[in-house]
């Protein structure tokens, strides 16, 4: 029986919070691509590419342990096993674990050849056929967790499953853009999520927007004054609720058509630098030090940072090309502040969107992104505890094509053709 | 298919000068201090001086950045045989048929093979996050941290599957403990009896306090020579009937429950001639004592799955019907890093050339030896073993 997860209790300040410890990040850099397939939540393992072998190898290897072969090919596999094995770890040389003990652990036969040490959920027991998923710890490394076949009530409440997702149950939230037309849907599936508050940052309150009624119908919505383009607005908000922040959602963006020749001068790429590089860097500025310093404080620690992105800051969209480069400044950014949360063990999550459903993609074919489509999708991401997440069929087919070669997939955005 | 021929026995090769230093809990030594220890006490016990080696072997695993090499300079050695054994707790009996091949080929006359750790208050810890590649990236991550995690899975699944309880690994324990009595360099120093193994503080289900070895500084060495030199010079010594060596055996296993010995024992007391009925003392590997009954059950003393009744009715003390770990093993006298994988062979010596003084089994000619070493990932990899009788 998973014990169901109590909501926490009002953070007494006497109590000094709990400095985030890590379990163990070292890992060979073969095993690096468990932790890229993790971030998307696939299960892929080495299988041999020798027409006459086949063998599927765990740990990751360098060179195939039946032929010798260096022809070891990622390839997603079933992930379902049988459990032959437990133990319940009582004591660790390891901090981050002696401060979770006891803690549950396992030896997973899987139907595809190899036996696998993994994490326990608390609803499988010796000789249960389980599933395994792969899924990043708190180091930011993949790790495996055996899971029941059929979904367990409150599953994931687990304690182990919930340190590696972001689940934003009895957390709460910050978004950074009400204007946006995502603001809402997002808001309404957070509360449907199980969130504790939605803090919904507000530009300029004086000028109105479409959505304003709806959010502020929202029982647990509360707007907040935030505009990231602008440093003190930002410091002021992350004074009064830095500690309260446990998933930040940066939604702000601002978006024209055009590139480079079209726009006649550079005062649109300023207001999308403005907004969709610097007002990610001020956010971080202001929030992530809070956030980093919360990160295992309990049930409602602070346990990610998510920035919807474009798809397009992985390749030009010349149509939209200036508001692509400036997605692509953020994505950068963003690994920069995975690197700098890494030690924390707050997760920065991409999300990677299409183009939406808004007037500024308004002369566009579909399939465009619906604001429910992504807000849903965002959610279940952050249950699932996913690093990247590709929303739309566009993005999906922009990540196909830039995972094979990034060089084709700019050969097409850019051809004559496109344009 | 290249079929194995038949080996050469280990005719004219002596092994001799045991040499064990006591073991404390934590050092602010080094490996290099410990194992000049060892090697001094070695070396003087058989009457020799430093220049008299010219074959030297290492196993340790807190010497970085130095290895063998780096030893000889340290030490002043000029060897014209060097061997450096990353073999953990199968180090004696590979480090052993390795140095006995070279004096019997005349690439050596006298080698000294020593094993030996320091252990400063955290260097277990490190040492575990970074013990292989694969437990870095595929067992640490997992909570218990080194072998800990591995040998509660593994001692899990032999517990169900053989109808196996606590209090059978309970014996194991507690006579170990009576046999650590008799040896002063051992760390343990208080009697263990069923009821405190059993009320042992949990460490990872199933296993507790008293299924792990204590972590401790020590080394401990001998020397492999010429038979005629050891007659000569009057060192006491004893004949190698037999060795073997296996690493990565049976691989396809999905949980390990059998080591390489039982790929290798029908050739291990074919080159000796007799059976495992026929030795007065057995040294087995033991880190924890799931792997004692495996290596019951692998070396031929009983079936698969048999150990527990095996020893039911055994008394495995010093002066028992079944002398096993004599100085108390590593589970009571400490694992002192890689000289965990000497401590039973170099016991072994003392015992089949009379010299174990308070240790001592009456009339022990033959003695088994076996190691078992370097939980890679999920399971020890290296297995190895030794039959020596003495010389009557
Ligand atoms: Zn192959």
């Amino acid at each position: 029986m998973v014990t169901p997860l109590q909501k926490p209790p009002k953070k007494n300040p006497q109590v000094r919070t709990r400095v985030p410890t890590l379990p163990s990040h070292y890992r060979s850099r073969s095993a690096l691509f468990m932790a890229a397939t993790a971030a998307e939540g696939r299960f892929m393992l080495q299988v041999c590419a020798e027409p006459d072998c086949g063998f599927v190898q765990y740990p990751a290897r360098d060179a195939c342990s039946s032929c010798l072969s260096d022809r070891l090919v990622w390839q997603d596999v079933s992930s379902r096993g049988k459990l032959i094995a437990t133990s319940t770890v009582r004591t660790s040389t390891n901090t981050y674990f002696r401060e979770r003990t006891p803690w549950r652990l396992g030896t997973v036969h899987l139907e595809i050849g190899p036996s696998v040490m993994c994490h326990l959920h608390s609803e499988v027991a010796v000789g249960d056929e389980v599933q395994l998923i792969n899924r990043l710890d708190k180091s930011g490394q993949s790790v495996l967790l055996a899971l029941p076949l059929e979904k367990a009530p409150l599953q994931e409440d687990d304690m182990q499953l919930r340190e590696l997702t972001c689940d934003p149950k009895f957390r709460r939230i910050l978004i950074t853009d009400a204007r946006n037309p995502n603001a809402y849907a997002l808001a309404k599936n957070l509360l449907e999520a199980g969130v504790s508050a939605v803090f919904v940052g507000e530009a300029e309150s004086w000028r109105p927007y479409p959505d304003r009624a709806k959010l502020e119908s929202l029982q647990g919505v509360e707007l907040v004054s935030l505009d990231v383009t602008d440093t003190s607005s930002v410091q002021e908000l992350a004074g009064e609720f830095g500690g309260k922040v446990d998933i930040l959602i940066n939604n702000a963006r601002f978006v024209r058509p055009g590139g480079i020749q079209g726009r006649g001068d550079v005062s649109f790429a300023m207001d999308e630098m403005q907004v969709n590089y610097f007002g990610m860097m001020r956010l971080a500025q202001a929030f992530a030090p809070a956030m980093a310093g919360r990160s295992a404080d309990g049930v409602n620690s602070a346990v990610a940072w998510v920035n919807v992105l474009s798809v397009y800051s992985l390749v030009s969209n010349p149509g939209f090309g200036s508001f692509s480069a400036s997605n692509a400044a953020a994505h950068s950014l963003s690994q920069c502040l995975r690197a700098e949360m890494v030690s924390s063990g707050v997760r920065v999550v991409n999300v990677y969107c299409g183009p939406t459903e808004d007037e500024w993609h308004q002369p566009l074919p579909p399939p465009k992104v619906p604001a429910s489509t992504l807000a849903r999708e965002l959610v279940k991401a952050l249950q699932a505890g996913l690093e990247d997440v590709y929303v739309g069929d566009i993005a999906k087919d922009i990540r196909r094509k830039f995972m094979e070669s990034p060089k084709v997939l700019e050969k097409e955005m850019t051809s004559l053709e496109a344009l | 298919m290249i079929k194995p021929r038949k080996r050469m026995r280990y005719d004219g090769v002596v092994v001799a000068a045991p040499a064990s230093t006591p073991y404390e809990r934590y050092s602010t030594e080094t490996a290099h201090w410990w194992i000049a220890k060892a090697l001094r006490q070695s070396i003087k016990s058989a009457g020799l001086a430093p220049r008299d080696i010219d074959g030297f072997s290492v196993a340790s695993f807190s010497l970085f950045p130095d290895t063998a090499v780096g030893l000889t300079q340290h030490l002043g050695l000029v060897p014209r045989w060097l061997d450096h054994i990353p073999q953990g707790g199968a180090s004696g009996p590979s480090a052993l048929r390795r140095a006995a091949r070279a004096v019997q080929c005349g690439d050596a006359s006298v080698v000294a093979c020593v094993a030996g750790d320091t252990n400063h208050v955290d260097s277990f810890r490190r040492m575990l996050s970074s013990f292989s590649r694969f437990a870095q990236d595929a067992s640490y991550p997992y909570g218990a941290g080194g072998p800990n995690a591995c040998f509660a899975l593994l001692t899990d699944y032999y517990m169900r599957e053989f109808g196996v309880g606590r209090e059978d690994f309970g014996r194991i324990c507690v006579s170990q403990r009576d046999n650590a009595l008799r040896n002063e360099n051992a760390v343990m120093k208080k009697p263990l009896t069923m009821e405190a193994y059993l009320a042992g503080r949990e460490i990872s289900d199933p296993i507790t306090l008293f299924d792990c070895v204590m972590p401790v500084a020590g080394a401990e060495a001998f020397l492999v020579m010429r038979e005629e030199d050891a007659v000569a010079s009057g060192i006491p010594h004893a004949h190698i009937s037999a060795t073997i060596e296996r690493h990565n055996a049976f691989a396809e296993d999905p949980i390990q429950m059998r080591g390489g010995w039982e790929m290798d024992i029908d050739e291990l007391y074919g080159m000796a001639g007799h059976g495992p009925g026929s030795v007065d003392l057995l040294q087995t590997y033991d880190d924890y004592p799931v792997i004692v009954m495996m290596q019951l059950e692998d070396l031929g003393f009983c079936a698969k799955g048999e150990a527990a009744r095996f020893i039911a009715d055994k008394d495995l003390t010093v002066s028992g019907d079944f002398p096993h770990n004599t100085s108390g093993g590593q589970l009571s006298a400490g694992q002192a890093g890689a000289a965990g994988g000497f401590i039973g062979l170099v016991e072994a010596i003392r015992q089949v050339t009379g010299t174990a003084g308070a240790t001592q089994v009456a009339d022990a000619k033959r003695a088994l030896v076996s190691g078992f070493g370097v939980i890679n990932y999920d399971r020890g990899v290296c297995t190895s073993a030794a039959i020596l009788e003495g010389v009557s």
